[in-house]
């Protein structure tokens, strides 16, 4: 399969990313003999790049606020989010949602939970679905690619099999099968099921840059010079491979939040709402959304910004680690 | 040519039939089990062995993967037990499958009508305030839950201002139906109102339903512009002196739009998930509304039937997709 064949099937796009990995390495090389400066690492030459590009900039800046939100939310939140406060005020048939008021600026929920509170207490679950549901997909993903193309051949046939028949399942669909074999479900059934189905993209992906590394000069000569097979794979071929990798990573930490979100949606989600959950709370307010958006919407923008975000800072590394955007 | 769709086909009947033995076991390893789901949990043993002996799931394994797939084969799913209790699962999916085509339909054409032009407006104007513009909205477009951009204009266009219909697919004037396409079945009776009707309601659906679609093949459309503006033979083309209308249509657009051909099949199977959700907010009758409920109350003859026929619309859409690019891409052939 040629690498440069625009394929963009499913499968292919995902080879298609894993091979600019294959290209950096000569491509570093090249320039480094051109502007007489060898040793400008790739990962220097990206971060040049990237400390100028504003949209990584805009990208990055809400992340970081974003985890630090998360990390001391409970020390900002003015209420324990938990604690319904305003529970007197919530008559089920005239009033279910308390309204704003002195103490509590956008209101309670149909618990007489603190709105705002919630919010920002929510950073903390949103944030560890969204980082647990990427690592366990990664570490899936990592076993099968690094399987895949550690070893070619009919190891990585069969793996290939498995994870085109796994791509052939629209994603949302296989992560609703998923979430609803959970007998209770939880937090953690959450994040299984939307990492499960970035599973076989992080396999192809790795799989698809390891091969391009199986096949370059620096393997050879580790070979030759007698290195053993573990540390060929370990030492010289992942950590080459995993550009294209950390890319995805980002935006996946998009898609499983907003995934999650779609889970509580249908009612696949963590039906324990002590902890609050972005997702969780936009996939709740349904109930009420005609007569009090505003459950809704708050939840719904944070989890956009957010998105965006990662969205945003993930492109601009893909773009900054891709040697076609560098001509 | 032959060869080549042979192989695929071959390909795709392996990849069916991993997908039911998944399937099979995914039924298997449901909470609580068949038994339980038919039963409910407070069943006496005496009738669940009885139960599990007239369902033979006290055979082995493999006898009963064989009658799972043979009752597949004819369509035989059982009966439904949330989504319409004591309909068919299969006669449920027939009845359903044309609104949720109807819907998939309008949403891909206007996601295509609208990212093909955009796409390319936007790479040949690259970094213009008009390009960024367009890539944000892209950006966004992603990002937002496509569940909640549905809630979003049924509340702003239909709630509050009443200028569509708030759900369903048609409004109650006594249509004749024949194909149970019903913007086709008006057309087919002369019945022209019903046909207006289907279509106000399938605006607000379609429109949020793609959002997605949009998003993504704008973005190829912009990236495959770019890569192929930047081709020797374009340069070729244009020190040629070829006018631009040439160079447009034949050097530039014609290659360009190879990627988004494939984008655009793909998105199609994909399509169905996103229809779960839009089609639930707007109650519209499809089977992504199917599912949804099926989902919620644990219907799972209908989840069978709906899953592997889900799949299997996906595996051959990605098959014509294939072929299609074999005929335009003649390099694909020999791989």
């Amino acid at each position: 399969m040629s690498p440069t064949n625009p394929m963009n099937r499913r499968k292919d796009r995902i080879d298609d990313l894993a091979a600019t990995s294959g290209g950096t390495a000569t491509l570093v090389r090249e320039a480094g003999t051109v502007d007489e400066k060898p040793g400008v690492s790739l990962i220097a030459s990206a971060w040049k790049r990237l400390r100028r590009n504003p949209v990584f900039l805009i990208g990055a800046g809400i992340t970081l606020l974003f985890v630090v939100l998360a990390l001391v939310s409970r020390v900002i939140a003015p209420h324990d989010p938990a604690v319904g406060y305003l529970i007197d005020q919530v008559r089920p048939q005239s009033n279910p949602v308390p309204g704003p008021q002195p103490g509590f600026p956008l209101g309670a929920d149909d618990a007489g939970r603190d709105l705002l509170s919630r919010l920002i207490v929510g950073s903390q679950q949103t944030l560890i679905v969204g980082v647990f549901a990427t690592l366990f997909g990664l570490a899936g993903g990592m076993v099968l690619g690094i399987l895949a193309g550690a070893f070619g051949g009919w190891v990585d046939a069969l793996v290939m099999r498995i994870v085109d028949v796994l791509l052939s399942i629209p994603s949302l669909l296989l992560a609703f099968s998923i979430a609803a074999l959970a007998a209770r479900p939880s937090q953690l059934t959450v994040i299984i099921a939307v990492a499960a189905v970035q599973v076989p993209i992080f396999a192809r992906l790795l799989r698809g840059s390891m091969l391009a590394q199986r096949h370059s000069d620096h393997v050879l000569a580790a070979r030759a010079l007698g290195v053993t097979e573990r540390a060929v794979v370990f030492r010289h071929m992942l950590p080459n491979a995993l550009g294209p990798v950390i890319v995805q990573s980002t935006l996946v930490l998009a898609t499983s939040i907003i995934d999650a979100a779609a889970l509580s949606f249908l009612g696949l989600g963590n039906p324990n709402d002590r902890q609050p959950e972005w997702g969780q709370m936009l996939g709740k307010a349904q109930t009420y959304i005609y007569d009090y958006p505003h459950l809704a919407v708050y939840p719904a923008l944070c989890i956009i910004v957010v998105a965006l975000g990662f969205t945003l800072m993930g492109e601009s590394l893909r773009e900054a680690l891709d040697p076609k955007s560098r001509r | 040519m032959a060869r080549f769709i042979i192989r695929r086909l071959l390909q795709m009947v392996g990849v069916v039939f991993v997908l039911s033995l998944l399937l099979f076991f995914w039924l298997r390893s449901l909470p609580g089990g068949t038994v339980s789901a038919i039963l409910g949990e407070r069943a006496t043993p005496e009738t669940r062995a009885a139960l599990t002996k007239a369902l033979g799931l006290d055979e082995p394994i493999w006898v009963q993967y064989w009658k799972f797939l043979t009752r597949a084969l004819r369509g035989e799913f059982g009966v439904s037990t949330g989504v319409l209790p004591g309909t068919d699962a299969m006669t449920i999916f027939l009845d359903r499958l044309p609104a949720t085509i109807e819907l998939s339909f309008l949403a891909l054409l206007i996601a295509v009508v609208l990212a093909i032009p955009l796409g390319y407006v936007s790479a040949r104007r690259a970094n213009s305030p008009l390009d960024s513009g367009l890539v944000v909205v892209s950006l966004v477009g992603v990002a937002v839950p496509v569940f909640f951009l549905a809630f979003l204009l049924k509340y702003q266009l239909s709630v509050e201002h009443n200028w569509f219909p708030v759900s369903g697919r048609q409004d109650n004037i006594g249509c004749t139906r024949v194909t149970n396409f019903f913007v086709l079945d008006g057309l087919l009776t002369r019945e022209f109102d019903c046909s207006a009707s289907a279509l106000k309601h399938l605006v607000l659906p379609s429109v949020a339903l793609a959002t997605i679609p949009f998003a993504v093949i704008y973005r190829i459309t912009r990236a495959s512009v770019l890569d192929v503006l930047g081709e020797d033979y374009v340069r070729t083309a244009e020190s040629k002196g070829l006018n631009a209308r040439v160079i447009r249509g034949r050097h530039v657009l014609r290659n360009a739009l190879l990627p988004v051909v494939t984008t655009i099949g793909l998105q199609t199977g994909g399509l169905l998930a996103g229809a779960v959700l839009t089609e639930q907010v707007f109650n519209f009758g499809g089977i992504g509304n199917a599912l949804a409920v099926a989902f919620q109350r644990r219907d799972y003859p209908v989840l069978e039937v709906l899953i592997l026929a889900a799949a299997a619309i996906y595996v051959i859409i990605n098959l014509l997709v294939d072929i299609a690019y074999a005929v335009i891409d003649p390099r694909v052939r020999t791989r």
